[in-house]
């Protein structure tokens, strides 16, 4: 076809000897036109990642293509020498990378290597070059951008540096972009602006666009056509709307499914049940600088400012905000992981922040923690049972018993109790964040604290362990105080949610009622910020079960 | 406020923060020294073979060591405060006089060894790390690690052994040849010649620790993601490595390098002993055993004011090097 920027056949790249597959990306056929935004969906390991850098000859030394063309302007850019892949890398096909931190240098300021970008593709003179680093940074509607420019990278908010990245990916004008998962470290408001930016430069320049991302909502918003990938294979390709809403392969049907909907589920009524957890105006201020000897004044961050909320028992309260909203500091004040400043955390009328530290322990284990990373927060060098027995064995009972016991909660958190004689680093993340579960439900709790429990997860994953959660909750009747950045995931798990914002609760209702009539402006974009808001999400469960029978 | 300003503003505080700190170490040191068994009087006694009581006494009185403990520390601290470090004895000379005249050549040497281990050993680092397991590599990583374990004082007599003794190319004592009367550029030539040996003694283990630590740092590098946003911008790798690769690779060096000076004086006092060099370490040795505590408490307060000022020297290059660092 003429009209096709780059064409990939039957691209193959080995993974070394002793993987647990013998090739990332396998016989993929994919093609990007001009002027279009191709998404390539998969979950983690699935090797859309692999394929975007084979494109760009940027595979680690250990990974090498095996089979297949990579075709673009009439040349196969698997068999181009070094020299000419250089030419094209940056100047006509540019990439954008998910962490915008980690992929600045540090040292740099970001003027000097958007110049560099200049600096090896033209003879531009350094004035020139200039007055076209400003002109692309005012295009990414990056404010003063000449102050930008001298600015360096620890300078600027993580969604001004993603635009800074944007902003050197298109500074030369390239053909085609390779976006690489380039909003999943953002915040949910700054991730909208992100792809309206995407969105609108990719139509202005007519740019053939590689979107990957592991996120449908985001597919939702901005794809012309979709690829998945599963296991190194494309398992679908077609227009956007035909993945979205009949999507055929059965793997594709799956993801879809597992997408919470933004439409809050029916729950129970816990009107009537005892409040079981009193949040009142709990106070937490972050102080730094000062010193011994220094006279400055000292930085202070109010991370929890008069926050107060209740849980009744059975009930689960969603605690949503962006990143240093301070929704995790309220949550570890209430654990007293670390000591509020002033309010009060009443666990059935007894107020938790003045006990003593030998009486607190009496309570500890009457609130459980689950934390946010399945991987940091496992012990490596205990094996599983230990890990999962330590919490009783301090709290008085003997090992065998609580060896015995962690038997029984593997089995119950859907594990083969033959995980018990194993170390943390052997299990995936779903399989390390149900440890993490049975780990806290060790001590009978009757207050469960998840601090962000899926969010390193992938969504199918996330889905089972969402579902876990809900057995559990029904089956011990547990109190749950649930944190998330992810307006999906609050609509779907909880019953009511209180929405932080530089440390305050700005809105504290029920699911429904928030999310149906958002009150507060700042709900309100939260919720217009959602990616994918507009797309109904179809329910292929059921019209698969009717399929099958 | 600007960053110059910053800058100036940042070093005089952390000057004003030095002075008690310095104190406190004058102090302890005056007490720790006080351990020591026998004073001046004992070893001046014992070099003239005999003395009476009576002569003791005059003497300890002359030095001032019959008054009470508390006492001799408060004028020695009063004295130290209006920068008079006191009279040695042993040399009868002031005390600051004394070091001033030592001082040179101390500093020439902890320059040269500075300059000779931070340079080649971020030279042999980068080499090692750009061409990461070949025979050079491998090469270079085996040589590290043999200075890395062998002691000081023997590369000294070794050093010695080879090139003064066996084949006679470079001096083996002292700073200069003071009976030849060499002016100008050939006196200048002459201590570059005396200053080799001590000086690779002295920076042969720093070297072989910022050969290691410039090469892991270098590849700890190469794997972060800016450098693959550097090849995506179809940047040459010779230009990543030099233009982003080795500034960061550096901070770490440099952090050690800080805390090599410290360990330097240390260092030089073996160094300088086995060398003959004529500088601060030497003098520290011989007042030592001389029981001149005048004299080596003036040492040990000029040694604690270099490491803070180098220390300070060395977290201002710091904030020129890496823009995060905050000038607190």
């Amino acid at each position: 076809m003429a009209d096709t920027l780059l064409d990939i056949e039957g691209l193959t790249v080995d993974l070394p000897a002793g993987a647990d597959r013998a090739h990332a990306v396998e016989d993929v056929n994919l093609s990007l036109r001009p002027n279009e935004i191709l998404c390539v969906v998969g979950e983690s390991g699935s090797g859309k990642s692999v394929m975007a850098r084979t494109v760009m000859g940027l595979l680690p030394p250990r990974l090498h293509p095996s089979a297949g063309v990579v075709r673009f302007e009439d040349k196969n850019l698997l068999e181009v020498p070094p020299a000419y892949m250089r030419e094209v890398r940056g100047e006509r096909i540019s990439m954008i990378f998910q962490e915008p931190m980690t992929a600045l240098n540090p040292l740099m300021t970001i003027g000097d290597q958007i110049d560099e970008m200049i600096e090896t593709h033209s003879d531009l003179a350094r004035p020139k070059r200039f007055e076209r680093i400003v002109e692309i940074l005012s295009d990414v509607r990056l404010p003063e951008p000449e102050r930008i420019a001298h600015a360096y990278p620890h300078e600027l908010s993580g969604g001004q540096r993603q635009r800074a990245m944007i902003a050197m990916a298109l500074i030369l004008e390239p053909a085609i972009v390779i976006a690489d998962e380039p909003t999943t470290a953002l915040d949910v408001t700054t991730q909208a602006q992100i792809l309206a930016l995407i969105k609108d430069l990719q139509a202005e320049r007519h740019t053939g666009v590689m979107f990957i991302t592991h996120d449908f909502g985001v597919v939702a918003e901005i794809a012309d056509r979709v690829a998945v990938m599963q296991h190194g294979k494309v398992v679908e390709f077609a227009e956007a709307g035909e993945v979205l809403n009949r999507a055929r392969h059965p793997y594709t049907r799956a993801l879809i499914a597992a997408v919470p909907s933004l439409v809050p589920g029916r729950r129970d009524d816990v009107k009537i049940e005892p409040v079981v957890i009193d949040v009142r105006d709990l106070d937490k201020r972050y102080s730094s600088g000062g010193g011994l000897f220094g006279r400055k004044e000292a930085r202070v961050v109010h991370a929890a400012k008069s926050v107060s909320f209740t849980i009744r028992r059975g009930e689960t309260l969603g605690l949503v905000g962006e990143s240093g909203s301070g929704k995790s500091t309220v949550a570890r004040c209430v654990v007293r992981l670390i000591d509020a400043d002033g309010g009060a955390v009443e666990l059935d009328g007894t107020d938790l922040l003045v006990l003593s530290k030998r009486e607190m322990n009496l309570y500890r284990k009457r609130i459980q923690m689950i934390f946010q990373d399945p991987f940091a927060s496992l012990n490596p060098r205990l094996k599983v049972d230990r890990l999962i027995a330590q919490g009783p064995v301090i709290h008085g009972m003997k090992l065998e018993d609580a060896i015995e016991r962690a038997h029984e909660l593997l089995r119950l958190v859907g594990l083969d109790p033959r995980a018990a004689d194993r170390y943390p680093h052997e299990f995936s993340g779903g399989q390390r964040q149900r440890i993490g579960i049975a780990r806290a439900l060790a001590l009978d709790p009757e207050v469960l604290i998840a601090d962000e429990p899926v969010s390193a997860l992938d969504v199918s994953v996330q889905a089972q362990v969402l579902e876990l959660l809900a057995d559990i909750r029904k089956q011990f009747h547990l109190t749950m105080l649930f944190i998330t950045h992810d307006l999906r995931v609050a609509a779907h798990v909880c019953d009511s949610v209180a929405v932080m914002r530089f440390g305050q609760i700005v809105e504290y209702g029920s699911t429904e009622e928030l999310f149906t009539n958002p009150r507060h402006p700042y709900t309100r974009e939260l919720l217009n910020a959602v990616p994918g808001k507009e797309w109904d999400i179809p329910d292929f469960v059921h019209a698969a079960g009717a399929d099958d029978d | 406020m600007s960053l110059a300003r910053k800058r100036v503003h940042y070093a005089g505080r952390r000057l004003a923060q030095a002075v008690p700190i310095v104190l406190g170490i004058v102090v302890m040191n005056f007490l720790l020294l006080q351990l020591a068994p026998g004073d001046a009087a004992d070893v001046l006694a014992g070099e003239a073979g005999s003395a009476t009581p009576e002569y003791m006494a005059m003497l300890r009185e002359r030095f001032g060591l019959d008054q009470p403990v508390w006492l001799q520390l408060l004028i020695y601290v009063k004295n130290i405060l209006s920068l008079d470090l006191g009279f040695s004895f042993r040399h009868n000379m002031p005390v600051l006089e004394l070091i001033m005249e030592r001082l040179w050549p101390t500093l020439l040497l902890m320059g040269a060894t500075l300059l000779l281990s931070v340079g080649v050993g971020i030279l042999l680092g980068l080499l090692a790390a750009a061409r990461v397991n070949t025979w050079r590599d491998t090469f270079i990583s085996v040589l590290a690690i043999i200075s890395y374990a062998t002691p000081l004082f023997w590369v000294g007599l070794m050093l010695i052994v080879v090139f003064s003794l066996k084949f006679d190319w470079l001096p083996a004592t002292g700073m200069e040849s003071v009976a030849m009367f060499y002016e100008g550029w050939d006196r200048v030539v002459d201590i570059a010649r005396h200053l080799v040996l001590p000086a690779i003694t002295l920076s042969l283990f720093y070297l072989a620790l910022y050969t290691r630590l410039m090469r892991a740092a270098m590849l700890e590098q190469y794997g972060m993601d800016y450098v693959v946003t550097a090849r995506a911008k179809g940047v040459t790798e010779q230009r990543i490595t030099f233009k982003h690769v080795v500034r960061n690779a550096v901070l770490p060096v440099v952090t050690m390098a800080g805390i090599q000076v410290g360990s330097l004086l240390g260092g030089s006092v073996v160094v300088e002993s086995v060398f003959g060099w004529p500088g601060l370490g030497l003098l520290a040795f011989q007042s030592l055993f001389a029981r001149d505590f005048n004299l080596l408490l003036g040492i040990f307060f000029l040694s604690a004011c270099l490491v803070i000022l180098v220390n300070l020297l060395v977290d201002l290059l710091y904030t020129f090097l890496d823009p995060r660092i905050e000038m607190k």
